[in-house]
């Protein structure tokens, strides 16, 4: 019982965690700002899906967190690629 | 046994969630992109590690089932999370966003500046030679 809470608890926390880099999406003066943002936000979920095999105790989410890593990353990769070159694939002449 | 494994993980994924709530406290409280990628990259790798290491543990000694998913998950977080953001500062600084006004030096500054100059002069050197074509 009171590890259902404070399972529950670590997930509000993820909650706010996520909220306050959806802030700083928005707000971000640069793109560099709502791309460090965004990754954080792949990093939470991350988390809070690993939390939620916890909560549910179920082995199947572990793909889950394999894949939503390798595509955060490869995201954040990709647009940092953009905002340096201006291109995300180049082409050699 | 059970009992044991309940009280590592949920105190695990407690310092991890409470980890993530400061990375993002800092990010939104920071006053500049290096600045904000430092708390963001730092303490958020430190809370998934800390949450995906609970979510092992527990799974270890609750079930006896030691996932190598998981264990390729937290590798892959740990390698990939530093390069993620030392890539972003790097496209950030070459974009030229600006430092905070408390910046005491900026050691890259002429780095920068000379390797601006020679490629600008290796891509008029490559048109020269297209053109020569």
């Amino acid at each position: 019982m009171i590890f259902e809470t404070v399972l529950i608890t670590a997930l509000c926390i993820l909650l706010l965690a996520i909220l306050a880099n959806l802030y700083r999406v928005v707000k971000g003066p640069s793109s560099a700002d709502r791309v460090i943002a965004l990754d954080s936000v792949g990093i939470n979920l991350i988390a809070s899906i690993a939390v939620f095999s916890v909560l549910l105790h179920t082995h199947a989410f572990f793909d889950l967190i394999l894949l939503i890593g390798i595509l955060s990353f490869i995201g954040t990769i990709a647009f940092a690629r953009f905002i340096e070159r201006g291109v995300v694939i180049e082409r050699k002449r | 046994m059970s009992g044991s494994g309940e009280v590592i993980g949920a105190i695990l994924i407690l310092i991890g969630a409470i980890f993530s709530l400061i990375s993002a406290i800092g990010n939104v409280r920071l006053p500049d992109v290096y600045t904000r990628s430092h708390a963001a990259s730092k303490s958020s790798t430190l809370g998934v590690l800390c949450a995906l290491v609970g979510t092992l543990l527990y799974f270890l000694i609750t079930d006896g089932f030691f996932s190598i998913r998981l264990i390729l998950g937290i590798f892959f977080v740990f390698l990939t999370a530093p390069v993620a953001a030392h890539v972003i500062c790097r496209a950030a600084y070459r974009h030229k966003v600006p430092l905070t006004e408390q910046t005491a030096q900026d050691e890259l500054k002429d780095y920068y500046m000379e390797n601006e100059i020679i490629e600008a002069k290796e891509d008029k050197a490559s048109v020269v030679v297209d053109q020569g074509k």
